[in-house]
């Protein structure tokens, strides 16, 4: 490494362990690759999938389609299994995937304490934030502290709902359909759903707020 | 095993630092790392629960200040050598020093996206459940010196059954090679007052996914 000066390594600890990380990762590979345990292109395709292929977007999707079909919505929410596998992309724990619903009294949000349990396959790869300490410790205690970490503050009186990951069961929020948007298409309502607000972390956008 | 991971109700790690536009990976090698523990993953040498349990059991300073991918990297290679699939001399080199045993399942690039997607937990029930939803019952009071999924801060509480999940495998046998054992699975809700005392939030509700054996009936 061009930059690496040992001289500095108290200083720059974290950039330092990092490029330690980085050469050992490549070393890793280097061995795995030899010795004919991992084929490389196979890394670049797992990567090239959870970069563009597996992301948010696949989540949004669902949450749209049950915000404008109600047969949907119903399917979704007695089987989110078999409702989002209709609609044909990629899953990972797919046989397990629960929605819950929010409503004006109820907001769900979504967590694993012991681990970072997420449902990939609908949402992609989990934020840091999710996999962090702060979050998976404060959440199932206090959880209105949380969201107001993320802007969000609900009123005093909705109940919240903590679901904790501990299973191979995943769950997606489904949020409220924003005010305003009578008479969308699904690709535009799509726009409005966030990742976190299939975490529960966040709300939709409002479509002020969409484009 | 009472680790550092289980970190359900701890506090003083600060607030939750959301990062806008956060990109898929920071830096390359977090890619790399994520992807290759996913193709050894697909060779199916171990199971979810015996590779979250090699995480958990990583000392707990190193496990607050390893990132995530950091910890998957450590965990790949620390299994690998577990198993017999590598050499401790080889990362020390950073090179093959002897052929490899074979994999029981090998990845090959045309079918990376197998690697995606992964089989079910449910199993076949050999028997009825033992509870169904409304039933109320309390958390054992457990302390296991291995893996569990039971988390500290749901033990020893009284909840209620929610919902009949299915008959899945049992992640406390199956870390330490002691089979699937499968074991009906529930959601168990609780009051935040039985968990947090009476000065939680009165609008706040909890739930754990918990196997049979972590409960009695109360």
């Amino acid at each position: 490494m061009a930059n690496h000066d040992p001289h500095h390594h108290h200083d720059h600890e974290h950039g330092s362990e990092l490029s330690e990380t980085q050469l050992r990762v490549r070393a890793l590979e280097t061995i795995l690759t030899e010795k004919g345990y991992v084929d490389p292109k196979a890394l670049d395709a797992i990567i090239e999938a959870y970069e563009t292929r597996i992301g948010p977007h696949n989540g949004a999707k669902a949450v749209a389609k049950a915000w404008i079909d109600p047969e949907y919505k119903k399917a979704l929410l007695a089987d989110a299994t078999k409702a989002v596998g209709s609609l044909g992309f990629a899953s990972r724990v797919g046989d397990h995937l629960v929605a819950v619903e929010n409503t004006p009294k109820l907001h769900n949000m979504i967590v694993c304490t012991l681990c970072s349990c997420y449902p990939w396959e609908v949402l992609g790869l989990p934020p840091t934030w999710y996999k962090s300490a702060p979050y998976r410790s404060r959440t199932v205690i206090d959880p209105r502290g949380v969201l107001k970490d993320f802007g969000v503050t609900l009123p005093s009186d909705t109940d919240i709902r903590v679901w904790d990951s501990t299973a191979e069961t995943r769950f997606i929020v489904l949020p409220m359909r924003p005010a305003g948007t009578e008479g969308w298409s699904e690709d535009q309502l799509a726009e409005l759903v966030t990742r976190d607000s299939m975490i529960g972390t966040g709300l939709p956008k409002a479509p002020g707020a969409a484009s | 095993m009472n680790g550092i991971h289980d970190m359900g109700g701890m506090e003083g790690f600060g607030p939750v630092k959301p990062e806008p536009n956060e990109p898929p990976f920071h830096t390359q090698w977090e890619g790399r790392a994520l992807a290759m523990n996913r193709a050894l993953g697909y060779a199916k040498i171990w199971n979810i629960d015996k590779s979250r349990a090699k995480i958990e059991e990583m000392p707990p300073h190193e496990y607050l200040t390893k990132t995530y991918y950091q910890k998957w990297a450590q965990r790949l290679e620390q299994l690998l050598i577990e198993y017999g699939y590598l050499g401790e001399d080889e990362v020390k080199a950073g090179r093959s020093l002897r052929p490899g045993k074979p994999l029981p399942r090998f990845l090959p690039a045309a079918e990376a996206n197998n690697a995606l997607s992964r089989g079910t937990y449910s199993r076949e029930p050999t028997r009825p459940a033992r509870f169904e939803a409304g039933d109320r019952v309390h958390t054992k009071n457990m302390h296991p010196h291995t893996h569990t999924r039971m988390p500290r801060y749901a033990r020893d509480k009284t909840g209620v059954i929610e919902c009949v999940r299915g008959f899945h495998v049992f992640p406390d046998s199956v870390a330490i090679g002691q089979g699937e054992n499968p074991q009906w699975l529930y959601t168990v809700l609780f009051e935040a007052k039985e968990l947090w005392g009476n000065a939680a939030d009165p609008k706040l509700k909890v739930s754990i996914e918990a196997w049979d054996p972590y409960l009695e009936p109360a």
